[in-house]
């Protein structure tokens, strides 16, 4: 809430003092806000959906029962993948995080469901090649994919066991 | 109208099959019904303001400083803006794209364009505050100090496996794209 708050009043702020400096530019700003925002829409209606399907099916104790700290790089494997074809707000991801540490994960497991959750985005996958094309879209999710195999083997050995 | 239809075919489909899965399990279908709507008012509070502050940096901040302090010859400077850029961000993932085509369009280096984006994912402020409340001071210090380098790894990657022609054509795509708007 108070997140919200600071950016609608930034932006109002700083909307009002580009008015004032240049009519003709704060015009241009909107249009183009407008712009950037209405080419999420179409996919990000879709988007909201799917992520509430894979949300309700997979539950916390589901996970948690499959990637205890004896699954190991299999366990892994598995937490990374399901950390990057779900896409989760943080405020909902970490909390989530902590229950499955609570409930038995691992902590390398659980680092690459983190690590795959922030970095990588196969939902979010057709709307990011529409902005920096399907090759680099395909590098950075990627790179970040197996980055978070480091993430994890790190957080393993020094929180782990 | 049927640009429209075909723009938003892909929701109106993944609305219709959630309508369908409530029919059948209706604690499965309600549930998505229930996330669905908060990731829409997330969206919501986070979308308009920040996509305002993107149009007001794309109208106000000249190429020729963006070039010079997150250009090709930026160096140090350029990763130490699009890590400040990405972190300083709210909202979600998706919220990053459309500042990508700005940065293209600016002129900025293509790995700071990387370095920014998944500084969006990982360094961003209120992500490592909800980071530090759940999981703990250890873990998001640990994954903090394997990000930032990270990060300016990956950036650097991303850009040396792109081929140079597929990079010039976004720089180019970019640039149409502001010509349509105007």
């Amino acid at each position: 809430m108070g997140m919200t708050l600071i950016l609608y009043g930034s932006a109002f702020v700083l909307l009002m003092v580009s008015y004032g400096k240049d009519k003709n530019k704060t015009k241009k700003a909107v249009l183009k806000a407008w712009k950037s925002f209405e080419n999420i829409m179409p996919q990000f209606l879709g988007i909201i959906f799917i992520i509430g399907i894979t949300l309700a099916v997979l539950r916390p104790e589901v996970i948690s029962s499959i990637l205890g700290e004896s699954s190991g790089i299999f366990g892994v494997l598995l937490a990374s993948v399901i950390g990057a074809i779900t896409m989760m707000p943080t405020f909902v991801a970490f909390p989530t995080a902590d229950m499955l540490l609570k409930n038995g994960a691992g902590y390398a497991q659980v680092a690459a469901l983190v690590s795959t959750l922030t970095l990588v985005g196969v939902v979010t996958f057709a709307l990011e090649a529409k902005h920096i094309g399907k090759k680099a879209a395909f590098l950075r999710n990627f790179i970040a994919f197996i980055f978070s195999f480091v993430v994890a083997a790190m957080i393993g050995m020094v929180l782990g066991g | 109208m049927k640009r429209v239809f075909r723009r938003y075919a892909f929701a109106l489909i993944a609305f219709l099959s959630t309508v369908l899965i409530t029919l059948f399990n209706r604690e499965i279908g309600m549930k998505t019904f229930i996330i669905a709507e908060d990731s829409l008012k997330q969206m919501l509070g986070v979308l308009p303001p920040v996509m305002l502050l993107l149009g007001l940096m794309d109208v106000w901040v000249p190429r020729e400083t963006m070039m010079k302090y997150m250009g090709d010859d930026s160096g140090f400077v350029g990763i130490a803006f699009a890590i400040l850029i990405g972190s300083l961000a709210a909202g979600p993932m998706y919220a990053a794209f459309p500042f990508t085509l700005v940065l293209l369009r600016k002129g900025v280096k293509f790995s700071n364009v990387i370095i920014f984006m998944n500084a969006w994912c990982v360094t961003k402020i209120p992500t490592l505050i909800f980071e530090l409340t759940a999981l703990g001071y250890e873990f998001t210090m640990v994954r903090l100090l394997m990000n930032l380098p990270g990060i300016i790894l990956m950036g650097y990657l991303v850009e040396r496996f792109l081929p140079r022609d597929e990079r010039d054509k976004l720089y180019m795509d970019a640039e149409k794209i502001q010509q349509q708007s105007g």
